[in-house]
């Protein structure tokens, strides 16, 4: 449709870049920013959950599980709102809608992304930890030179798709009015409004392009690393008999 | 700030709208699993028909579903759709009085479809491929060897994601607040505008949720006990 | 050099170790066989305390490894270890894998943990694979770097739990040719394992063992020409044949 085409020309550059450099960052940049501070805050944070749900101090244990389940029990938009409430609390003053959608995300994502890590660092064969703990290192040290290091790698994939959720839910922004992707639209919507199914259409193609390309990627990662562990494990396997 | 006082949220008219607000997601939920779940077991089905403009128009289907964030389904939905409806057909939805929720659930439904379809055809895919030649070395037909053989055993199998779906789907019905519908997110922002008392009545709504997520969980358990206690897998 | 004082182990109704009453001395080759489920692996993995023990006392160098003063990490660094299926670190090269711990555990400086690492290759063969990943090699490869890490540290104690259990016949003549090696040149060594042509070559002392006790103790010789319990002699006749 030639409106498809009208509505990009003329408002292409709100969708990608809101106001800047006029004002703020917004549109696609925005939500794109905004994913990947999600994905750097959250990552070292969920390396720690991971770990301490891995834990075999109950003090560490329950209280980390505890939290990763009633986070995961609530709709991030709840977990927004809660954000919205409690951040300026903490801080002790008024927060922008950005930093507030950021929070929301971050503790959405350590109880997503931790339990990915949680489940590289037990699909990890005991043996390794074995392994390395009678060399005399310690649980610190097995954890950084042994463990984290497969695990990691190995949870790559699951990572990624991870940071495409994130890139999905930066649109729940709209509801507290954070200028990304979304809202954008939104605003178009109401300038043009007779054009709404065109509209939310390049919204929902650009948000496909975006994730359905990162999605490819991870495929392709994980076929990598599937068919270097099968190379590894069968040429192993070749001159080992299979255990008693 | 601290003096929580949860009982002038929980009577009379906020309490009203708390209950309607929880039968109101709780119903958005049920329709939303049954059509998904049915919706999904169709999906699968052509998928694996081999019929090669079906096989592809189920994996855009899925393709879409996956990629796009489910607000912005709701949205072309609720909003963009019905420019495209001719007129008689938009008096009639809206002559219901409860055009958002129909269109909450048509999105919801149709999302958790593309999910489900996916863990279900992991399931399947799991199974020996020696099943279905058994089955069909028996002179069942296609859909009969599906039906009698292969889903119920990838059913099995696909419980545990099966119930993060549903999960997934109890929480995704908070987003039909964007588009008005008064399930219990939106019932919470209400209760707190007119209350001023934020914390009472985002505590209410999380009771709620946590509540129902682990009855969810706990019935996904114990279903998935009962379909292995005949000992396979 | 390592005592075993009425040491017992269970879970729940299992006896897993019962009425452990051993002496190792240093310089001691000592090879623990027996049928499977016997206990042996469990009995030398409660040595650096990879399994608990329920009651009794194990002691290494004279302190007891449970007593309250005791570094697990460090008691662990000075037994070497060697485990039927390598378990060596795969994300590394094989020369890293013997760097790693005494770089993170005693402090040593790369360039001295390097040449160290080397010499060890050297020793059983493995120098040529200084750069290979453990993916690359085979199962008799994989054993012996894992030997040469468990060496790196310089322990004065090997303990080995069924070394070539898991390797293909003709592999598994490389592996006990270092062993014998490292016998001969005076190692305290208990070994786990099926091959009884190692433990009439260098053994010391052969212990017999069957549902969590020993049952016999002897010299090779005496052990495989005139077993005194009757399960030990059903078990000599039955590796006869």
């Amino acid at each position: 449709m030639t409106d498809l085409f009208h509505i990009l020309h003329d408002y292409g550059l709100l969708l990608l870049v809101g106001q800047f450099p006029q004002g703020p960052l917004g549109g696609l940049a925005l939500t794109l920013c905004l994913a990947v501070a999600g994905l750097l805050i959250s990552f070292p944070l969920a390396v720690l959950v991971g770990i301490a749900r891995t834990s075999t101090h109950t003090v560490i244990y329950l209280p980390v599980s505890v939290a990763v389940h009633l986070i995961r029990g609530l709709p991030v938009l709840m977990i927004i709102f809660w954000a919205y409430f409690i951040v300026p609390l903490a801080i002790g003053r008024s927060v922008s809608a950005l930093t507030t959608v950021l929070c929301a995300l971050v503790v959405y994502e350590l109880a997503f992304m931790g339990e990915v890590i949680r489940a590289g660092i037990q699909a990890l064969p005991k043996g390794q930890i074995e392994a390395a703990r009678s060399l005399g290192l310690n649980g610190f040290q097995v954890m950084r030179r042994v463990v984290l290091p497969q695990a990691l790698f190995h949870m790559l994939p699951s990572i990624l798709n991870r940071f495409i959720s994130l890139i999905k839910n930066t649109s729940l922004g709209y509801i507290i009015s954070l200028n990304e992707l979304t809202y954008s639209a939104y605003q178009i919507n109401i300038q043009l409004l007779t054009k709404p199914f065109q509209v939310y259409t390049i919204l929902a193609v650009t948000y496909f392009l975006i994730c359905w390309s990162l999605g490819q990627a991870m495929t392709r990662l994980e076929r990598r690393i599937q068919a270097r562990r099968e190379r590894t494990a069968a040429y192993v396997e070749s001159t080992i008999i299979a255990s008693a | 700030m601290l003096s929580l006082n949860f009982s002038s949220v929980l009577h009379g008219q906020y309490l009203h709208w708390f209950l309607l607000g929880a039968i109101c997601t709780l119903l958005l939920f049920a329709v939303s699993w049954v059509i998904g779940f049915l919706l999904s077991l169709i999906v699968v089905a052509v998928r694996s028909s081999g019929a090669r403009f079906l096989v592809a128009a189920a994996a855009g289907f899925v393709g879409y579903h996956r990629n796009v964030p489910e607000l912005v389904q709701l949205f072309v939905w609720y909003f963009g759709v019905p420019q495209l409806l001719p007129a008689t057909w938009q008096q009639l939805i809206n002559n219901t009085g409860n055009s958002e929720f129909i269109f909450a659930t048509i999105a919801l439904s149709l999302n958790v479809a593309a999910y489900m379809s996916e863990d279900l055809r992991s399931g399947i895919r799991s199974l020996p491929s020696a099943q279905l030649e058994a089955a069909r070395a028996l002179g069942l037909s296609y859909i009969s060897s599906m039906r009698k053989v292969i889903l119920p055993q990838a059913l099995k199998v696909a419980v545990p994601p099966l119930v993060n779906q549903s999960l997934g789907l109890f929480k995704s019905t908070s987003l039909a607040m964007a588009i008005g519908v008064a399930e219990m997110t939106y019932v919470s922002q209400q209760v707190e505008n007119e209350s001023f008392r934020t914390f009472e009545a985002f505590a209410v709504a999380s009771i709620f949720y946590w509540t129902v997520s682990f009855l969810i969980m706990g019935l996904g358990t114990v279903w998935s006990k009962r379909l292995n206690m005949d000992g396979t897998r | 050099m390592i005592t075993f004082e009425n040491v017992e182990k269970w879970y729940g109704e299992y006896r897993a170790l019962h009425e452990i009453q051993e002496t190792i001395r240093r310089g001691e080759v000592v090879v623990i066989c027996g049928p499977s489920g016997s206990g042996k692996s469990t009995l030398i993995r409660t040595i650096n305390r990879l399994e608990p023990i329920n009651k009794g006392r194990i002691t290494v160098n004279g302190r007891d490894i449970y007593a309250s003063g005791v570094n697990v990490n460090k008691l662990r660094s000075e037994i070497g270890f060697v485990f039927q299926h390598f378990n060596l670190f795969p994300h590394m090269s094989v020369l890293r894998n013997l760097m790693l711990a005494p770089m993170d555990v005693r402090g040593v400086t790369g360039s001295e943990a390097r040449d160290r690492a080397m010499t060890l290759l050297q020793k059983v063969g493995m120098a040529h694979k200084a750069d290979a990943y453990p993916g690359q090699l085979s199962g008799g490869q994989q054993q012996r770097a894992a030997i040469a890490r468990a060496l790196a540290m310089q322990p004065p104690v090997m303990l080995f739990d069924e070394p070539t259990s898991a390797l293909d016949p003709e592999m598994v003549g490389e592996v006990l040719q270092v062993m014998k090696q490292l016998a001969k040149d005076g190692m305290t060594m208990i070994c786990v394992t099926h091959e009884m042509g190692f433990a009439r070559e260098v053994a010391d002392r052969i212990l017999f063992m069957d549902e969590g006790t020993v049952l016999e103790r002897a010299k090779p010789h005496d052990f495989f020409a005139n077993p005194e319990h009757p399960r030990a002699q059903k078990f000599v006749s039955d590796i006869r044949h």
